[in-house]
Order: structure tokens, then sequence, then C-alpha cells
């Protein structure tokens, strides 16, 4: 049985019909990636999976439980964390703060401690502003801390949005490289990118998104080799 | 010398009162972002509630023990904080993703709903009512001239000790943080399993809780109640949310100055300049404030980086 099952999944934002009979799942200790143009429904996806957004029709099942239309705090509780697009920092929280936060729902003082020592480890960068406010580290930062704090969480699956989204070209490197880190430790992502290059390198399974509708998946090394899709998302010509 | 003194001690009293309430309006606001226009009428609701349990327990006439203001005060406080949690569950809550104006028309509808109700027969009624002595007012301490009266004296620690725990339970606590996370992004906060709803009410009963402790101290600082929808008691919430304005609305530290400098304003305007433009000097202050800083004394817009 599958970690995440995603069953004929449609949204709707008022008139418009933002995905369009979604349907794919995520396996255990797998990484999967949904790859798209801007506006072809990737972030709306995880947001409906998440429960910030409820599904006009469909179904999510979560480790073996239906979640459609669970509000957001009780489908985290059953093991799900999501970086949000934009990372989601509390800027009025110190860094230290940001990353109890991510520990919110647990109630194991040194399970917490360890993760949130694995979490530093990855981002040595973040421990050095643990007292800072998080509204001042650059977008680089709030990135790694946004997947810090959902690592904090101790996720049996995490969602991760955009990780890449408007950082410099080093900074997209060091974060896939821990997103790999991360996924090899065993954690179960789904990763939603623009950056299909990047993404099709960290994944196992690929998806395509187009205006709301699932045009290919397949293994991610071989939609790396698709002609079709080097040529409209690696910019390869 | 000891006109300035008894003005100072004056308004650190009634900057206290002022404090207590205008907590509630910049917690609301810190969290949902909407002015809880019927934040003013728990506060009077909170005096009338204590008056009643007085009344209650024959501490009216008789003398009272010493255990009396204590009990009266944590009554009213968990009854108002019950009354705040109810009014936004059933009248805020169903408007939760309404625009603005559909709860602050609502807000102004709870608020004459409780000015209304409490003057029927069989709730306060309309005539004023003295509060029943349930601390001793004596003066405590006289030094060259400056009375310090027991109820200040109870009222000022009362309310250092409240706002020392709010202070503790905002910045120190899983609580406070889980607040201060929904306070700036309510759907992130959910994404941490944070259940918001859950943290608005508690936030309703915090500030209702405070409201009820400021409402009570105005009762036995000035020995009266007036009807629930008497102006003077419309004009003392009325104050405390300037208070909280001026202060910069949604920061607690700045509701707490805030009410101490429109206290001092109207005290020292009061004993040296006319009585009897005291309200006038409060909203001098507003606008002044609102022309030079317009997010208050305290507001600040966080600094973001892309």
């Amino acid at each position: 049985m599958a970690l995440l099952e995603v069953n004929g999944l449609h949204v709707h934002y008022g008139g418009i019909h933002a995905l369009k009979n979604l349907s794919f799942s995520v396996e255990q200790g797998q990484v999967v990636t949904l790859i798209g143009a801007n506006g072809a429904g990737k972030t709306t996806t995880l947001r409906a999976i998440s429960g910030l957004i409820r599904p006009s029709a469909g179904t999510v099942r979560f480790a073996g439980k239906p979640i459609t239309g669970l509000p957001a705090h009780e489908i985290v509780a059953l093991g799900l964390a999501h970086a949000p697009e934009g990372r989601g920092i509390f800027a009025n929280l110190t860094v230290d703060e940001n990353l109890e936060m991510g520990a919110y729902l647990r109630n194991d003082p040194e399970g917490i401690a360890k993760d949130r020592r694995r979490a530093l480890e990855l981002f040595p960068r973040i421990e050095e502003r643990l007292h800072q406010n998080a509204g001042t580290l650059s977008g680089g930062e709030q990135q790694m801390l946004a997947i810090a704090r959902a690592l904090v969480a101790k996720p049996k699956l995490l969602l991760l949005d955009e990780p890449s989204l408007g950082l410099a070209p080093q900074i997209v490197q060091l974060i896939f490289k821990i997103v790999k880190t991360i996924a090899a430790e065993g954690t179960t992502i789904l990763l939603v990118e623009q950056n299909a290059h990047q993404a099709l390198n960290v994944a196992h399974i690929g998806h395509v998104l187009e205006v709301g509708t699932l045009v290919t998946s397949a293994p991610a090394a071989e939609l790396a080799r698709d002609d079709k899709i080097r040529k409209a998302y690696l910019g390869v010509h | 010398m000891s006109k300035l003194l008894q003005t100072l001690v004056n308004s650190i009293a009634l900057g206290s009162l002022y404090a207590l309430t205008a907590l509630g309006y910049t917690l609301v606001y810190g969290v949902l972002r909407f002015i809880n226009f019927a934040h003013s009428d728990v506060f009077t609701v909170g005096a009338w509630v204590s008056f009643s349990i007085a009344t209650a327990f024959g501490w009216a006439s008789t003398g009272s023990p010493w255990f009396a203001m204590p009990l009266v005060l944590l009554l009213a406080m968990a009854l108002c904080a019950a009354l705040g949690i109810m009014i936004e569950r059933l009248a805020y809550r169903p408007l939760r993703k309404a625009p603005r104006l559909n709860v602050l028309i609502t807000a102004i509808g709870v608020s004459l709903f409780l000015q209304n109700v409490g003057q029927l027969q069989w709730v306060f009624g309309t005539q004023p009512q003295s509060m029943p002595p349930v601390l001793e007012d004596s003066s405590v301490a006289e030094l060259s001239g400056v009375h310090i009266r027991m109820v200040d004296l109870v009222v000022v620690s009362l309310t250092i000790v409240l706002l020392g725990l709010l202070e503790f339970l905002i910045y120190r606590t899983k609580l406070g943080r889980a607040m201060r996370a929904v306070s700036f992004d309510e759907k992130t906060a959910s994404l941490m399993g944070i259940n918001a709803n859950r943290i608005v009410s508690i936030t309703f009963g915090i500030g209702s809780a405070l409201a009820a402790a400021g409402g009570m101290f105005f009762a036995l600082k000035y020995g009266s109640i007036k009807q629930s929808a008497d102006a003077t008691w419309v004009l003392l919430g009325l104050k405390a949310f300037v208070a909280a304005v001026v202060g910069g609305i949604g920061n607690v530290r700045g509701a707490v100055v805030g009410a101490l400098l429109i206290a001092f304003v109207e005290m020292f305007g009061a004993a040296y300049f006319s009585p009897h433009m005291r309200d006038f000097y409060v909203f001098v202050i507003l606008i002044v404030v609102l022309l030079v800083r317009p997010s208050g004394l305290f507001g600040s817009s966080t600094v973001e980086k892309v």
C-alpha cells in the first residue's frame, strides 16, 4: 500500500478548474517529483493534500487513512510535513522558535532534541542564527529553516514546494544536496519544482503537470532523457 | 510637589486599569486583525458580574472576609472569559472568511446587544449601583501629603502580576509561541499542527478575563457602576481602545505604554489645566499619534526578505 494515494483529485478556485482528475501515489521511501510550468497546478496539488484547500472532488489517502476534507492541523498530526511555497517562515519568531514550531505536536523531548540536532547538522548556517529573528534571514537561509523545521516534525512524508524558488545557483545546489541526503536517510518526499533538472536528479519518479492535468509519469531518470521533456522543461534545444 | 506626586500616583493607577482592558483589543487584533468593538462591553459586564457575585455573597451590607476580593475577581474573570469565548464562537467564527466590514459591523451589533441585554430588569437593570467594598478602602500610606489608597495599591500590583503572567505566556510558553505563529500566518501555523480556532478561543478568553479584572477594579476604585449602556462606561472602554491604538495595536507592550501615556495626559491635564476637558486630552493624543506615527508608538511592520 502506498504511503500517499491521490485519486481523481479536482480543485476549483472560483470558476477556475485548477486540477483535473489528478491521480498518483507515493510509495514509502520514494522521492516523487511533480514538475511543470508556472500555473500548472503543482502548488495546488500540495495544498490540497495537506488540507490548506478543499478539493472539489476526489480522494486523498495518507498512511492508509482517508484525509480528504480534514483540516490541515489534523492531517499534519498524522505525520505529514509541508514546507510551503514562499517558505512560510514566522518572521516574528526567532529561528529557534521556528524550529520549535516544527515539533509542536511532538511530546518526546529526547526524540525532538535528536531530530533538531540532525537538522542543524545539515544546516550549520541555521545553527549560527538560532537566536536571530527569522525575518532577518536571507532567502536561502529561510528555505533552509523551512526544511529544517519540517524535519524536526519527523514526518512520514515531507512535502517540499519549490525549494529552489528565487535562490542563487550555489544555494540551490546546496539545498538539493541536502534533499538528497534526507531522502537517503529514509524520508519519503513529494517535491514540487520548476527547476526540473535538479528535481529529476534527486527523484525516483517524476510526474509532469500541464494546466492541471498529469500528462506524463515515468521514472525520473527516464524523464530526464526524454527529448520532449528536455525541450520543454530542461532548457535543452 | 505633593500635587505632582499625587497626580503621578493617580495616573499610574488609572493607567493600569486602561492597560487591562487595552490588552484585550490588542490581543484579538494581533491574532485576527480585527477590532472587537464588543470588548469594552465585556469590561462593563465584568464590573457588573463582580457586583452581582459580591452582592450574592451578601458582602454588600456586612463586612467582607479577606478572600472576598480574590474570589470575586477569579469568578468574574472566569465568567467573562466564557462570555468572550462564546461571543467569538457564535458571532465572529461563522464570519471568519467573510469581508472584514461584515465582522466589524457584527462586533458593533454584539456591543449593542450586550449594552441592552445588560439593562434588562432580570440581568443588571438600569439603576446605577454601588460596588460592595470587597476591599477595604483605606489610605495605606501617606507620604508628605500624598495618599496611596489600598485599592490603587492592589490594582497596580495585580495589574503588574497579570501583565507579567501574560508576558510569560506569550514569550516563554508553547501556547504563546502558537499564538504568535497564528498571528503572523494562520495557514502556515496550521501546517505546524496548530488548531488556529482553539488559539483564537483562548485569545478571546484571556482578553475578556483581563477586561473583567479591569471592570471590577474600576468599580472598586470609583465605588459605583453605571448601567451597561451609560456613556461614561462606554467611554472608558473607548479610552482603552485609544490606548491600544496609541501603543500600536497588536503590540502587547505597546498597549501598556499607551494606557499609561493616556492616563498621564488625562490626569495631568485634569490637575493642571481643566478637569472638564480630560476626555479631550485623550483624543488629542490619539490624533497626534495617528498623524505622526499611524501604526502607533510600538507598531512596526516586520522586515521581510525574499
